[in-house]
């Protein structure tokens, strides 16, 4: 050994430990099971039917043929019905942008008159909201379809923006909450002592400082509107069936020859909107879950 | 006679930025030594090397006689006590003692043992079966203490051990350490930027700026001998106090002149050279003058009683000085002052900042 | 006074919409919800009393039991699983690796995703014919298996692997963070010690992670009890009732059978098995919490 001869001297000889190797090996492992269904989806949109029955779900597509991605945004078949995913698509958004808007404002308003001012109540509203959103949604299904049903709500766009609001407000809640709990009381204080009243300290002084709970909350709300299913399945009614639902009754039809290609253009169809957000602001999701999973 | 630690041509670099350079040390078997100065000056940096829990870029270090550049930090037979103590927040303190004898696999009596005595000299025993969140500040410091202690090793390292607590706890620990260390005898390298610590604990004291060790000598040296304009102006508060001028030939000797001072530098402890250069003068070693010897004249503007003595603050052409004088004094503010200086303590730097 | 009286109510007014939706919503769907359960209400409420007929009904119903076995092995595995992945590929990402941010966005991308793409992307995979099994088999594994969704015994440990990998990335997100939140400090006592880095995880650092740990376990837990859509995408509660799940037992029963006494008290149960997973969380949180104020 002539190592041992050598004077050791400077930084460590840079050896690729075991454990260096195994870790990679790992992570690089991990990040194939994660990311192989994501590349198998996109082939397999790209391929002919032909093509996929030949085998090979891990093979390249011969060529670059979108004919399953218009096929799946306008002409698949749901039963009988052939108009792809593209109503859907804009039932999501009608549904979505809506159900955002209205409920990360009243999830604003809540966290700051809780934290802020404190009404008689408020502690066990707080409560009562945290102990409902761990209740399964069955277990209000029933009552709702029918209060909905009577007052003309039930199967009504408006109707499932309803309801997203209100399953929507224990989360925007409490992400407010937290948030302004952060802000020194004496801010409040201050513009009080200024002579501002309820709305004006909440228009002029929180909403600017509560941006980026602003933006956590929406991105939060928006993912979880979008990728719903059970809510848009009962409340929705047949003109205003979100992408999810329409994306389930396309791919388990039972009618037809199960065309794959189309299939998983409609999923990344899908998928889209809610994964453009995740990689654009990946960060901002990351704190919107941290955020959401610290409850008191 | 063999050195405990020693540091040869040390080169710390991230990335390309260089940290530390051309650092050597050389620190004697049984020496406290402190390596003091602002945060960002690369003690901690050149503390962690000697550890092994820094990378370096060139360069060795030897631990009693052995290389250990390559060695790993446990195996380079040192232990260190960190700011944060750096305790396992779920073990109680017999678990945090022994956690490193148990990895290591010693019998579980000679853990126990060590942990009994090391908890013994610390006075820990009555808290042995606690978590640290059970204890005060001061208490789990000397939990992270003895867990160094039980390594049974030759050197310590402190890392800034005494800056998370409150004066009154740092004081009475600082003593601690300094007991612990005439005790056991270790070598014991200490981190900090708080130079009463570093004054009242060290053997020697490495002052440190902008990865370069300015002056490595004992406390007393660096107080009255400080290398350069740096030093002087770190160590003592209030600061030295400094005035620009020349020094002039005149006869066999030397003078200092700065506007209406002029000082005859017979007595000087150096060897002043014509041309520009600074004087500095601690607070205690101005007298007020009666008389007509050489003096600074100016007028007071603050008065600081602290008790046992008093500090004058007082401008003198536009710059303002302390003078610190024993017990009360009469002067008040705007008094007229005239200050002597005491030639023989007084410091000289050239235009370069190097001591005369 | 005019003043003192506008003030104090108008917090209490910008809650009404909240109060509202608790009040009648959460509470008041539930309390009928809960009365429908205790009668032998079809398609139609009445008021006919049956005490806990529907209950016995239900216990006594085979569907309703395999569908609860199913939950629990699910619930289990789907857990440990989450919890199992997450935490190694948090430790991993700990270790200072390069292209660190890339690996995390791809351990989470699959949770902005929803259920119901999750369990379409899954079956195609696990397509018998075209999916990974007949790709692995050409290959030259001919013993390959990988037809998890047509076997009565295997279908359930399919929709595990998909709802592991749609949920881990979201238990390696919240380890991770707690992971950074450990003074680094620790990590050089532990070098000092001469601590190996494994033991350094498990006897350091994983016994710090206990509120992050119970964070996810919780939201973990809620998700399984509410599983719905991943399995009506993935295998629709068969074959037969292999992947039968409670919260389908009830929209079927609700929506499709029409055995409302049936689905209420089917509910219900849900709402228990919340209760009896969520109670000791909650406990123990509030007992730590209790402690830590009687030590200060």
């Amino acid at each position: 050994m002539s190592v041992a001869s050598v004077t050791p001297r400077g930084p460590k000889p840079g050896r690729l430990t075991l454990g260096r190797f195994g870790l990679y090996a790992f992570l690089i492992s991990a990040a194939l099971f994660f990311s192989v269904p994501l590349y198998v989806m996109i082939v397999t949109s790209l391929k002919t039917m032909p093509e996929i029955r030949a085998g090979g779900i891990f093979s390249l597509p011969q060529g670059l043929d979108l004919s399953a991605w218009k096929t799946a945004w306008s002409g698949a078949c749901a039963g009988t019905e052939c108009a792809g995913v593209q109503a859907g698509f804009w039932n999501s958004v009608r549904i979505t942008l809506p159900a955002v808007a209205i409920s990360v404002l009243v999830g604003a308003v809540n966290g700051y008159a809780l934290s802020f001012w404190r009404p008689r109540g408020g502690t066990l509203m707080f409560g009562l909201l945290m102990a409902g959103a761990l209740v399964p949604y069955q277990v209000f299904l029933y009552p709702l379809v029918r209060w909905f049903a009577t007052g003309h709500l039930y199967n009504s766009l408006p109707g499932i923006v309803l309801v997203h609001i209100l399953f929507g407000l224990p989360l925007v809640t409490l992400l407010f909450r937290n948030y302004f709990v952060t802000i020194p009381e004496e801010l409040f204080k201050a513009s009080r002592l200024d002579g501002a009243g309820f709305w004006r300290i909440f228009a002029e002084i929180m909403l600017p400082m509560s941006v980026p709970m602003l933006v956590v909350a929406a991105m939060m709300q928006f993912t979880g509107i979008w990728n719903d299913f059970l809510l848009g399945l009962v409340f929705a009614g047949r003109e205003n069936l979100p992408m999810t639902v329409q994306l389930n009754n396309i791919v388990n039809t039972t009618t037809g020859e199960r065309l794959y290609n189309v299939n998983m253009a409609a999923t990344i169809l899908t998928a889209l909107v809610p994964l453009v957000i995740y990689f654009v602001s990946g960060r901002w999701f990351v704190r919107g879950i941290a955020a959401g999973a610290v409850k008191g | 006679m063999q050195s405990a630690v020693s540091v040869k041509d040390l080169k710390i670099a991230y990335g390309s930025t260089v940290v530390l350079q051309n650092i050597n040390l050389e620190i004697a078997p049984r020496e406290f030594l402190v390596l003091l100065g602002a945060s960002g000056c690369g003690k901690s940096t050149l503390l962690n090397a000697i550890a092994g829990l820094t990378d370096i870029a060139d360069g060795e270090v030897w631990i009693e006689g052995r290389n250990v550049t390559w060695a790993e930090p446990k195996d380079r037979g040192i232990g260190m006590v960190f700011q944060s103590y750096a305790l396992y927040p779920r073990m109680s303190v017999r678990k945090n003692l022994g956690f490193g004898l148990r990895v290591a696999g010693l019998p579980k009596a000679e853990i126990a043992a060590r942990a009994n005595r090391a908890a013994e000299m610390l006075h820990l025993t009555p808290l042995l079966d606690r978590r640290p969140a059970e204890l005060s500040g001061g208490q789990r410091q000397r939990v992270a203490i003895g867990r160094a202690l039980v390594r049974q090793v030759d050197v310590f390292l402190f890392d800034e051990p005494l800056s998370n607590l409150d004066a009154k706890l740092r004081n009475e620990l600082r003593v601690e350490i300094k007991k612990l260390h005439q005790d056991l005898g270790n070598t014991m390298i200490y981190v900090t930027h708080d130079q009463v610590e570093a004054m009242t604990l060290a053997d020697r004291i490495a002052i440190m700026k902008d990865g370069v060790i300015q002056q490595l000598a004992a406390p007393a040296e660096i107080y009255h001998r400080p290398a350069n304009l740096f030093v002087a102006g770190f160590i003592g508060a209030p600061a030295m106090n400094f005035i620009e001028g020349q020094i002039v030939a005149r006869g066999a000797g030397h003078a200092f002149v700065a506007g209406g001072l002029d000082l005859d530098l017979a007595g000087y402890q150096g060897a002043p050279l014509p041309g520009p250069a600074t004087l500095g003068f601690r607070p205690e070693h101005l007298m007020p003058e009666a008389g007509g010897g050489p003096a600074i004249e100016g007028t007071v503007s603050v008065v600081e009683p602290m008790g046992a003595d008093t500090v004058v603050w007082f401008s003198h052409e536009g710059q303002s000085h302390s003078l610190r004088l024993m017990g009360d004094t009469g002067l008040r503010p705007r008094d007229p002052l005239r200050a002597g200086i005491d030639i023989t303590r007084a410091n000289l730097f050239g235009a370069d900042g190097t001591r005369l | 006074m005019k003043h003192r009286i506008k003030r104090s109510l108008m917090p209490f007014g910008a809650l009404l919409p909240t109060w509202l939706a608790v009040v009648l919503v959460y509470i008041g769907a539930m309390v009928w919800t809960l009365r429908l359960s205790f009668t032998n209400s079809r398609i139609f409420p009445t008021d006919h009393y049956v005490g806990f007929a529907q209950y016995e009904k239900l216990l006594s119903s085979s569907k309703w039991m395999a569908a609860a076995g199913n939950l629990v092995v699910f619930g289990v595995l789907y857990i440990a699983g989450c919890l199992v992945i997450g935490f190694l590929l948090a430790a991993a990402l700990d270790r200072q690796v390069r292209f660190e941010s890339l690996f995390r966005t791809i351990f989470l991308y699959p949770y902005a995703m929803s259920f119901v793409v999750t369990g379409l992307i899954w079956q195609w995979l696990m397509n018998p014919l075209l999916g990974v099994q007949a790709s692995v088999q050409a290959w030259g594994w001919s013993g390959f298996s990988f037809d998890l969704l047509s076997s009565r015994e295997l279908a359930i440990y399919g929709v595990v692997i998909a709802g592991v990998w749609q949920g881990a990335g979201l238990v390696m997100v919240m380890m991770l963070a707690g992971m950074r939140g450990i003074d680094t400090e620790q990590w050089r006592a532990a070098r000092i010690d001469g601590i190996p880095v494994w033991r350094t995880y498990v006897s350091v650092v994983l016994p710090q992670l206990g509120p992050a740990l119970a964070a996810v376990s919780t939201i973990l837990t809620m998700g399984v009890i509410k599983t719905y859509d991943l399995v009506v995408a993935i295998t629709n509660g068969g074959p037969g009732t292999a992947t039968e799940v409670p919260a389908k037992f009830i929209m079927d029963n609700l929506f499709q059978r029409q055995n409302l006494g049936l689905a209420t008290a089917a509910a219900v149960m849900l709402l228990m098995s919340v209760l009896i997973v969520v109670a000791p969380f909650r406990f123990v949180s509030s007992m730590r919490a209790r402690r830590k104020a009687g030590v200060l």
